[in-house]
Order: structure tokens, then sequence, then C-alpha cells
């Protein structure tokens, strides 16, 4: 078999970017996937997008890809919905410093186009009238973050990329990259061999395996982040609330379902996907002290997902200097899901030979080579 | 039969329509079916449409009942207050 192009991964980034590429009229599409569709971090995420970041480059992928997602259910013809609901993200403040770098933040996300605001105690009550009042000093709001079901917005990318004749192979692993002379010239899985010169790593969790595959070190790691969701209820909740320094977020989603989740401290590196009591001891102390009234709502179920971390917590989208050929999607420390429409279309602008349609050389793998980059995303759980 | 009006999962009113429908669309594995019907994500975590979704898998893909996989079960075994479980933590220690 053939291709132009084998993307590894069909999680949102994987199926964005066939998409993107088929969109502008690439043929011999191929994606291969280890496991069924978002089996991997994609289904596992929190289902949250947002624009409140404190690197300016985040904040750009953000509000251009909410740009997408607003248009997302029409443009991909999906017959299912999406569920992109904007009722924002609430971000509360609970120490003087979290205050003073919101406050900045807010700065740089208006200065962005991004309709953030910083908020009274009273104003974020307004918002979210059964928060803690005791728990929080200030907040943040934007109106036009919100929710999207991860699963349905995936299956839109890739229902409307396989009409265009991107062609999916599910539960077939990739085994191995064969590089020849710096060229890029098969990828083999389980089940066939392929010929290619073109490979774009979109793996998620196991994206530093697929650069190993192919001899390439990137700088990633993946580390497991736990979640749980309650039974579904009446709403009570529009916006997401996040607290970076009480590590929490927790959204109400359309179902009637809460979806809430936290990182772990010390978490070891690795693909565990498990679930601890542990989390959801530490998880169900920090809702119920920040929103008092959850306390009532049952738990129906936990699960973990992968995180792949990168250096400076911004994602990789890049070519690679060592290997032409080899492209990479990766290291989206937690918000792959929510940056997949740029990373499907300045990837495929890439792949394409096209001017991207912003700068990202600060999203190149070589800025972790003299390790003098000099942004870090403050703004994760 | 009316298909419409048989529930397959009641936690999340999916009938056998809707399971046949996701099925002729090429989903056939409980796991792909879950993430898009819903089935098994209510308070009863798939305990009653698990065996009935295998069942209607095994006779759509025409193989036996033993090789349809099993749906990935995840705690909790029933539905905890968070309160409860906050309480919980404090006899501990």
């Amino acid at each position: 078999m053939k291709a132009k192009i084998v993307i590894i991964g069909a999680g949102i980034s994987g199926a964005g970017i066939a998409y993107n590429l088929a969109n502008k009229g690439m043929k011999d599409i191929v994606v291969f996937d280890a496991s069924y569709l978002t089996s991997g971090a994609t289904g596992r995420c929190g289902a949250g997008i947002r624009q409140q970041w404190s690197s300016k480059m985040n904040c750009i992928l953000a509000k251009k890809s909410v740009d997408f997602f607003e248009t997302a259910q029409e443009v991909l013809e999906y017959p299912r919905s999406v569920e992109f609901k904007q009722e924002g993200y609430l971000i509360v403040a609970t120490t003087k410093e979290e205050d003073l770098q919101f406050t900045e933040n807010v700065k740089l996300q208006q200065s962005l186009g991004i309709p953030a605001r910083k908020c009274t105690k009273a104003e974020a009550l307004e918002i979210v009238p059964h928060l803690n009042k005791d728990a929080f000093i200030s907040a943040t709001f934007c109106p036009t973050d919100g929710h999207l079901n991860p699963f349905t917005m995936t299956e839109a990318y890739y229902l409307a990329a396989k009409r265009m004749g991107v062609k999916f192979f599910f539960n077939e692993e990739v085994t191995e990259i064969v590089v020849n002379d710096n060229k890029i010239e098969k990828v083999i899985t389980n089940k066939r061999t392929v010929e290619t010169a073109m490979v774009v790593n979109a793996a998620g969790g196991h994206s530093k395996e697929i650069g190993d595959m192919a001899g390439i070190d990137i700088p990633v790691y993946s580390e497991n982040h736990e979640i749980l969701v309650t039974e579904p209820v009446e709403k009570i909740q529009g916006p997401m609330v996040i607290s970076f320094s009480l590590n929490i977020y927790c959204q109400q989603v359309p179902h009637g379902s809460f979806i809430m989740g936290r990182s772990t401290a010390d978490q070891v590196r690795g693909h565990d996907v498990g679930s601890t009591h542990e989390f959801l001891d530490e998880m169900a102390k920090t809702a119920v002290h920040i929103l008092p009234p959850l306390g009532d709502l049952r738990v129906v179920r936990q699960w973990g997902g992968s995180y792949n971390n990168s250096p400076d917590r911004q994602p990789i989208i890049s070519d690679c200097s060592e290997l032409p050929g080899f492209y990479l999607a990766c290291g989206f420390s937690g918000h792959g899901f929510m940056f997949a429409p740029m990373t499907g279309l300045l990837l495929s602008e890439m792949i394409m030979g096209e001017k991207t349609s912003i700068d990202i050389k600060e999203l190149h793998m070589d800025r972790f080579k003299n390790s003098d980059f000099t942004t870090y995303e403050r703004n994760v759980v | 039969m009316n298909k419409k009006d048989t529930i397959i999962c009641r936690c999340e009113d999916v009938t056998l329509e809707d399971v046949e429908a996701i099925m002729n669309e090429g989903y056939t594995s409980f796991e792909e079916i879950k993430r898009i019907l819903r089935v098994g994500m209510g308070p009863c975590q798939g305990n009653t449409c698990g065996q009935l979704l295998q069942r209607e898998i095994s006779k759509f893909l025409k193989i036996p009942l033993n090789e349809v996989e099993t749906h990935k079960v995840r705690p909790l075994i029933t539905g905890v207050k968070l309160k409860s479980i906050v309480e919980a933590t404090k006899d501990e220690s």
C-alpha cells in the first residue's frame, strides 16, 4: 500500500489534520489508530474550551480555535450535535499572587480580542451563585469559553475527512517507521506496510514513542490526570469553574452531569490511565469546598487520561529539522482538544508548503534545543 | 417488536432502534457505541444494558456472544455522594 502521508493517531488532532489536508486537496491520506475513535486522550478530556491563558501563543491558538468551533457543526456538515455551549469559564483567584497574575492575563487576553474580564467577588457570585464566598478573592470570566463534546466533535472531523477520501484504520498499531538516508520510506503496522515519505505524529500520550521509532527524541512525557462524573441533575451551573491554586476544574455539561478533575502531585510519568481512591478523596474535598451544593451529587464514574506535557506547557506544532517529512502535533499538555482546529490548519499549511496563518516559530520543537525558551504557560490544572 | 419502544439503556433512554442505526453506521463495539449514544454511562454503569447490547452486537455481527468484547468497568461500583466521600476521609485521619 502507498500513501502520500500517514497520520498516526485518530484523536481530535489527527482527525483534524486529516480533514484540513483533505480540504486543501491532498489525496491518499491514511490515518492509523491503535484503538477505536476517541479511545485516547481526546475521549478522556474534560470537554472544556477556554481562551484564558497566560501565554500569548496559547491565547491566539485558543481564540482562533473557538472561532472555528462556532461554525464547526455547519462547516463539517455533521448530522449529530457537537454540543458547543458557550457559557463561559470562571477562573477564581485564591491568593494575592494569583489575583495580580490574573490582572496581567486579562490585559493580554483583551489585547488579543478575547472578551475576558476581571470580576470582583460579588460579580463572580452573580455568575455562579453557589460558589463558596470564602474560598476565593476575585475571578476572571470569559463568556465565549465553554463546553464541547469530545466524542461528537472528533467524529465530526472524522466523518468529514472520510467523505473526502481519507482512509482510517482503527485497532491497527504502528510498530515501525523505516528511515533510510534521512528519508522516511515506510510505516509498518501490525497489519500492513505503507510506503510513504511523510508522517504526522499525532499520537497523543504515545507521541514520544512514535518519535523514537523515527529516531527523533521529542522532549515530552505523559502523565495520568484523573477525572470523575456525577449523575445528571437539573441545570444549576452555566460556566466551567476553575482554580489553579485549589487544583480543580468543574463544569456541568449539557446532559446534566458534573465533570470535574484535578492533577495529582508528583504524578509518576508513564501511560497508566487508571483510577485511584486518593484522587476521589481529594477531588471530593476540593469540589465540596469551593462549590458546596455539589456535595449532594452522586459520583457515578471515574477514569484517567494522559496529559502529554512539553517543557513549557505549550504545544509542539512543528516540522522536524533532523528528519524531512516528519511532522509533530504533540506536547499539548492537557489542551489538545481545544486547540485542534488550529493544530489541523497550521500543520496542513506547513505540510502543503503554504505560509502559515500565524507565525508559529514559537511552537517549533527546536525551541527546546537551547533551553532558553522564555514563556511558560502557568494556567494549567 | 416495536424497536422504537424497546429500551436497551434505561438510564440514558437508548432504544433498540438507536442501537441498530448506530451499528449500521459501522460502530459495532460497546465502547464506540457508548461514546456516541451514552449507553452504559448512567447511574447503573452498564449493569443492565451491558448484556443486552452485547447480545445485539452478537446478532448484528453474526458472531458468538462470547466473542463480543465486554465493556470496560470503571469505579465506582455504585453512586456515592461527594459529601459522603468527604466525610469518609475524616474518619481515616
